[in-house]
């Protein structure tokens, strides 16, 4: 076996391989590029899922198209900077947080999607944080006091699964979210993924068993993500009392 | 030229056909596929696969859904692999062999973006352990290296269901004794035991305050179980069983 045959040989199977692959992924790009969005707005729904089963839309339920419809007709995607104020020039779908994270506070801007349901609004916030192996994500949804969480939903990249993995897969642990507050008085204090089991009922939730660090990841993501968004949350709270035009 | 004709029959498997010297799925090919459950297992005999093993179990859903994806791309990497065997330069054949499961593994991984999306997300860091499973090389490196494609795709798929068979057995000993459940997080309804994602009513559920599932709420989850560590004696008590049940196995030394 001489050398040219291995270099013609690895030459080859190279470029065929390359350009099997590269077919194969730009053939099939638009359609994997639907799924995930797709994916990503039944997530953001996700955290709405409790007042969408009230309302007679259990998110098992709905089809792809319902999903896209409702993004359509009742969610508003609102981009706002730092200050809180919204921003008009910028693209919503284009917003990367893991890009905003790394940039200077005061140029970031963060997406939010104002879900509305026969008149109730629901604030869904999306945050970013790092678990025990990579990046972890996720959206919280508050009701239109902008206090008291209606649902979150997680992702990961890469949290070991049934372990850490759990806090995208473990429906049960998501659901404790429901009902907790992320203000105590006037005081931000988010929510906290507690070690042994939450002690404050309004503001923690209960860790995973083996999952300590993604769990510590989880608190800080949501400490983060939602003092990012403080300014335009105080901006909607305050707007609650007396009218937003005023402030402005 | 032999090689073509191989293909072929292996691929119409019409038992019809009576042309070759040896049945297309004799006594030979059964064992291919038979022996690596039990006598020959990837993991408990062999011990290869077994940091994937230790990983994935904690869950039996997942275990499952690593399995059939270990099935598929141990069976397929062996097909192709035998196909080249005889092209193949000595010299660089593991990064060849390392090639071909790559980019089957990116194949899959990119079919199920456009066919399950909910299904990649679920998978999606199984999917790179697929590559590093040392089930796969080490078969092509044995079997499908020396072997025509038939024989070696069944050599591929029997390995993939030895592995599987002891990573669903350990997943359902994890997740029982350490969750309190069986099947959690299934899409399908297979909730046997224990809160899951929907409300599906369960054969047994230690969580239940009223009927037939309060006969095991006396149990409280193992937290033992769920970290990986638990996969490591799990596997070692099966390994045990086994050895005392075919002394064969056992090393005389």
């Amino acid at each position: 076996m001489n050398t040219k045959y291995i270099y013609t040989f690895g030459l080859i199977m190279t470029v065929v391989v390359a350009l099997a692959l590269a077919g194969f992924r730009t053939l099939t790009a638009d359609a994997a590029a639907r799924n995930e969005d797709i994916f990503n707005k039944r997530e953001i729904l996700a955290t709405v899922a409790e007042p969408l089963a009230e309302a007679g839309m259990p998110i098992g339920d709905l089809t792809d198209a319902d999903v896209l419809r409702i993004f359509d007709e009742q969610v508003e995607q609102l981009v706002v900077n730092s200050a809180g104020e919204p921003v008009t020039d910028a693209d919503f779908a284009s917003i990367d947080l893991a890009k905003e994270y790394k940039k200077p506070e005061a140029q970031r801007i963060y997406p939010v999607n104002i879900f509305d349901l026969d008149g109730d609004k629901y604030y869904v916030f999306s945050v970013r944080g790092n678990g025990l192996w990579d990046a972890i994500w996720g959206n919280i949804a508050l009701a239109s006091d902008l206090n008291t969480v209606t649902g979150a939903s997680f992702d990961h990249a890469g949290e070991t699964p049934g372990l850490g993995a759990e806090i995208k897969d473990n429906a049960g642990w998501k659901s404790q979210f429901e009902g907790k507050k992320i203000y105590d008085g006037d005081q931000f204090v988010s929510i906290i993924v507690r070690k042994g089991g939450a002690v404050d009922m309004e503001h923690e939730v209960d860790g995973l068993s083996g999952a300590t660090v993604t769990g510590d990841g989880v608190t800080k993501m949501l400490y983060n993500g939602l003092k990012a968004y403080q300014p335009y949350i105080d901006e909607q709270r305050a707007g609650g009392e007396t009218t937003s035009m005023n402030l402005k | 030229m032999a090689e073509s004709t191989e293909l072929k029959t292996g691929v119409v498997a019409d038992p019809k056909k009576p042309a070759e010297k040896e049945p297309l799925f004799g006594k030979k090919e059964k064992i291919l596929i038979t022996d690596p459950l039990l006598d020959n297992n990837p993991i408990t005999i062999q011990v290869l696969g077994v940091c994937s093993a230790l990983a994935v179990t904690s869950l039996v859903y997942p275990s499952l859904v690593m399995a059939v994806a270990v099935i598929f791309v141990t069976g397929m990497s062996s097909f192709a692999t035998s196909l080249m065997r005889n092209i193949i330069p000595k010299a660089v054949r593991l990064i060849v062999q390392l090639v071909i499961i790559a980019t089957l593994v990116t194949l899959v991984n990119e079919a199920l973006k456009v066919l399950a999306f909910p299904v990649y997300k679920q998978l999606s860091v199984y999917i790179g352990l697929i590559i590093t499973n040392c089930i796969v090389m080490g078969r092509l490196e044995a079997f499908a290296m020396a072997n025509k494609p038939w024989r070696a795709l069944l050599d591929g798929i029997g390995n993939g269901l030895g592995y599987g068979l002891i990573l669903v057995a350990v997943g359902v000993v994890r997740e029982l004794f350490g969750k309190g459940s069986l099947f959690a997080g299934s899409p399908i309804a297979m909730n046997i035991i224990g809160p899951s994602n929907d409300t599906t009513q369960y054969w047994i559920n230690t969580a239940a305050d009223s009927g037939f599932g309060t006969y095991f709420s006396w149990y409280a989850n193992n937290n033992l179980m769920v970290l990986p560590a638990a996969a490591m004696f799990v596997i070692a008590v099966f390994i045990w069983v086994q050895r005392s049940y075919n002394t064969k196995l056992v090393d005389a030394s």
